[in-house]
């Protein structure tokens, strides 16, 4: 059977979800939008239900892009994810507002259960329920009180999604219900006026309140966390801890990961009969994967803190104290999930502003969130910055090098607010922004929540970021093994013979063959294509080639210089690669990699869109390609011109 | 004499009157704010906006643009605890 889970935002309705399905949920898509559908499997007695999480909304009618899927598949019975049963959540320690989409789904008819969740906050406050006095209120539909939370009540929900009767319902609460058109303002505001009126009627039968004069807990809380000082102070610190945890902390999974997959490529390249299928296996695919399983633990870790202060409700009150901040700037108070997000990877940024409303503060976001510095420009960033900042200290304590990294970050952050304010003047639209958030009671994070929302994330970056990297890769790869003609195995020849006059070891000589192959291939002709357009920046061909092939992802360039220098790559601290790169010299004698292009570089990649996995992504969520293109457009000048003018100024 | 909402201080208890026609009125509407109904300004973020109140048990923020569209009557002997 086809079961609906339906509620408003913050009633546990994922609780519930996770109490029913356990483990067994998959993501999915609606037929026709890219909304995420979220769906789990239970069986009872024999057979077998499907679940489907709805986004949480307070009324059918939507207000975002998320919500819209309700309205969609509710008002027609013939939508393939038409529900032949609905399970309604309702916060009881609220019911009034929560009743209102319950009435909503009650009078399409659907057979439908009540579940009252948070029963055990509900008694704190002093309220009590009636429930057979409220079940007859609705004829035909069932009652259920839960604290899921805590697992409690699951066995009475259970129990009544196998005893009631999947007829249609032949009741209304509302006896003029009719789904109204989403353009139709007055018919939506006579049925909020009268549908309200009815749920009052009702409460003031069922439900008693003891009332009690204490000040929520909540309410003390918000004294300090909402505090213009303290606030601040409390989310900057919040911050702080993250960060540290991303970036310190996921180092060590992470040159884990690094190293599991170099060891293996290399040993594939061994143990596999030589030929082209070997090579594209140990060679495209295998450090592909790679290149996208390494992002795990940072991706990992950033979405268990903010799934942790989301579960705690922390959350909904830093969208409170930054939403006017952001606003001046295009951006939204929600922005600052999805740009947080973004330092991690852009991917799971683009796809958190769905819970963004208003359409022109979205897409902002979405236009921006790719400047903030994401994992993947790290590698790149640590490369340059060992090559040509010196290791110094300045004003007596701060590391030069250190100082240079936070900069880059910071430049990435200002440029994505600078560009938000400046998109704000240029995309118009009719619609006012607005914000409407509730504001959750503080609650303990359950663990089986978070780890749940944790594994979905990854499961979402590893699909979505994993298919565009790996196609990339193979791509790539096959530019870079192919050449026109002969002129490949020519230069090859003549490489090898002179790695033999050169009496170099087998190992060297076998680098420089690669190294001179790769200069000759498709991908090397387009580097040199490349160069009279990337000369006034400071770079050669071969870091041209660089810049192609992390397209696929921004840390290949640091694995396709190795290859054009010939060097072996020898994992975190590149020593091999500075090396080589410090001696690489231009025509006239002067170094390739000095200190003007080397910054050149360094900005170059805070602002270029080098990233085809995030481009696929903003298409998605965006659902044209003009805004991806537009995105690839101004962060490719940004980059150019900033990279132009660094150069110009250093050297 | 009604009021905006934005308008309201803190701690300060009021009824709902009418909200000004605009897209976002249904939406107002559904999240409780009906004629009629008490509310209390609980708290305003740093900057003085957005604000938090308190519907009927649970705490709604409002950028001040949202509260300005709804009118909002003085509660008789409403008293402050804020």
């Amino acid at each position: 059977m086809k079961i609906a889970l339906l509620g408003n935002p913050n009633t546990g309705k994922s609780s519930v979800f996770n109490m029913l399905t356990g483990l067994r949920q998959q993501v999915g898509n609606f037929p026709g939008v890219t909304v995420d559908k979220k769906f789990g499997v239970f069986n009872l007695s024999n057979e077998e239900h499907t679940l489907i999480d709805f986004p949480g909304t307070y009324s059918i009618y939507p207000r975002s892009k998320d919500e819209q899927v309700v309205y969609d598949v509710l008002k027609n019975d013939k939508h393939p994810d038409y529900p032949e049963l609905a399970i309604v959540v309702a916060d009881e320690s609220n019911l009034e507002r929560n009743l209102f989409l319950f009435t909503q789904v009650y009078d399409l008819q659907i057979p439908v259960i009540l579940v009252l969740n948070m029963a055990d906050l509900a008694k704190k406050n002093g309220k009590s329920i009636n429930i057979p006095a409220l079940e007859e209120a609705f004829p035909g539909a069932k009652i259920v009180e839960t604290t899921a939370r805590v697992g409690m009540g699951k066995e009475r929900l259970l129990q009544a999604i196998q005893s009631i009767s999947k007829e249609k319902l032949t009741e209304r609460f509302y006896a003029n219900a009719r789904i109204c058109d989403l353009d139709d303002s007055k018919g939506q505001e006579t049925e909020a006026t009268e549908r309200y009126g009815l749920i009052n009627t009702i409460l003031n039968r069922v439900q008693t309140t003891s009332s009690t004069k204490s000040e929520p807990t909540s309410n003390k809380l918000d004294r300090i966390l909402v505090h213009p000082i303290f606030g601040y102070l409390i989310f900057g610190a919040i911050l702080m801890i993250i960060f540290q945890f991303i970036f310190a902390f996921a180092a060590y999974p992470m040159d884990f990961i690094d190293g599991v997959f170099a060891d293996f490529s290399a040993w594939l390249s061994q143990e596999l009969p030589t030929g082209l299928f070997s090579d594209l296996i140990s060679q495209g695919i295998v450090p592909g994967i790679g290149g996208v399983l390494v992002f795990i633990p940072q991706i990992a870790l950033l979405f268990f803190f903010i799934a942790l202060l989301e579960e705690s409700g922390y959350l909904a009150r830093v969208v409170f104290i930054m939403d006017r901040i952001m606003r001046p700037l295009g951006l939204n108070g929600k922005s600052v999930v999805p740009l947080l997000s973004s330092v991690a990877c852009a991917i799971p940024g683009v796809m958190a502003t769905r819970t963004i409303s208003d359409w022109k503060e979205r897409m902002i976001t979405i236009l921006v969130a790719p400047l903030m510095s994401c994992s993947a420009r790290i590698p790149v960033y640590t490369l340059l910055i060992a090559l040509v900042i010196p290791k110094q200290t300045v004003f007596g304590f701060l590391n030069l090098q250190g100082l240079v990294l936070f900069g880059l970050y910071t430049l990435g952050l200002v440029a994505a607010l600078l560009i938000a304010a400046l998109l704000k003047l240029l995309i118009k639209t009719r619609e006012k922004g607005f914000l409407l958030l509730e504001l959750p009671s503080y609650k303990s994070p359950r663990w089986g929540n978070v780890g749940i929302t944790v594994w979905e994330k990854v499961k979402v970056f590893v699909w979505d970021a994993g298919k565009v990297i790996l196609a990339i890769s193979i791509i790539l790869w096959a530019l870079a093994t192919f050449g026109p003609g002969d002129r490949m195995e020519k230069a090859a020849l003549s490489a090898k013979n002179h790695a033999k006059e050169l009496k170099l070891s087998n190992e060297d000589s076998e680098r420089f063959v690669a190294s001179t192959k790769l200069e000759n291939s498709y991908i090397g002709i387009m580097g040199k294509g490349l160069e009279p357009v990337i000369k006034p920046l400071g770079y050669d061909w071969k870091i041209g080639i660089s810049l192609i092939t992390s397209f696929a992802a921004r840390e290949v360039f640091v694995g396709s210089l190795a290859t054009i220098y010939a060097v072996q790559e020898d994992g975190g601290e590149n020593k091999r690669l500075i090396d080589r790169m410090r001696s690489e010299k231009r025509a006239d004698g002067t170094p390739v990699y000095s200190l003007a292009s080397g910054a050149s570089l360094m900005v170059f990649y805070v602002f270029a869109m080098q990233c085809m996995a995030t481009l696929a992504v903003v298409k998605r969520e965006t659902k044209s390609w003009k805004w991806p293109l537009i995105q690839m457009g101004f962060m490719g000048a940004l980059a150019y011109l900033g990279a132009f003018i660094t150069y110009l100024i250093l050297s | 004499m009604s009021k905006a909402l934005s308008s309201i201080k803190p701690g300060q208890l009021v009824t709902v009157c009418c909200i000004q026609d605009s897209e976002l009125k249904p939406k107002l509407m559904e999240m409780g704010l009906i004629a009629g109904k008490e509310v209390r300004v609980l708290f305003r973020a740093p900057f003085g906006d957005p604000i938090a109140i308190d519907v009927h048990g649970y705490v709604l923020s409002l950028r001040l643009d949202e509260a300005g569209l709804i009118q909002v009557n003085e509660s008789i002997g409403s008293e402050v605890f804020a």
